[in-house]
């Protein structure tokens, strides 16, 4: 068995998974491990957006 | 009366002592099994999950699975990190599985999928031990 992921997806997959155990495991209610889930995903994927941006910007 | 409340009182404290050994560590052992024991079932469920799929994706990618060293210092970090996934790391290495592939540029981020899917099984084994000494409900 052989994976191959893009970049992205494997940085999707990667915040989706990091996101669920800090979510569940960092707040008490179940609504506000959702929202913070939801944010800590938004995090992850907000900055690999911006971090390939800022890489495109220094090579051009 | 008084006795019999006093004796139950002292049967559950002692249940919650152990239970505050026995969760992290089954946790440790098995992804999501500290919550599962104290009837989490949900949280221990997503837990599994996302460790399990972090931990296999790693192994997919041909990551590298550390095994014991005393060498350099993020070999040795490697493995504390790997360590952390329990029973799926002691699998992994008597499978034979995560021997790396440093010609595929992707295998790197299955070493760091397998290094992460620990660390985030070493944080719900916390998470599992506080709900057992009563700090989260």
């Amino acid at each position: 068995m052989t994976l191959e992921f893009s970049h992205f997806t494997a940085a999707v997959v990667f915040a989706a998974c990091a996101s669920t155990v800090f979510g569940i495991t960092q707040r008490s209610t179940p609504r506000d491990m959702l929202r913070y889930g939801a944010y800590c995903f938004s995090l992850f994927v907000g900055g690999v957006i911006v971090a390939a941006w800022v890489m495109w910007l220094i090579k051009h | 009366m008084a006795n019999a409340q006093n004796t139950a009182a002292a049967g559950n404290t002692a249940s919650a002592g152990s239970m505050a050994i026995i969760a992290p560590l089954a946790g440790w052992l098995f992804p999501g099994l500290g919550h599962f024991i104290q009837r989490r079932w949900i949280r221990g469920l997503l837990l599994m999950l996302a460790v399990f799929i972090m931990f296999f994706c790693g192994i997919g990618m041909q990551g590298k699975v550390y095994g014991f060293n005393t060498g350099d210092l993020l070999d040795i970090l490697g493995f504390i990190g790997d360590i952390g996934s329990g029973l799926l790391y002691f699998a992994a290495r008597a499978m034979d599985w995560g021997a790396g592939n440093i010609q595929r540029a992707v295998a790197d981020y299955g070493t760091k999928y397998i290094v992460v899917a620990g660390l985030l099984n070493i944080i719900a084994a916390v998470d599992a031990h506080q709900i057992a000494i009563g700090k989260k409900s």
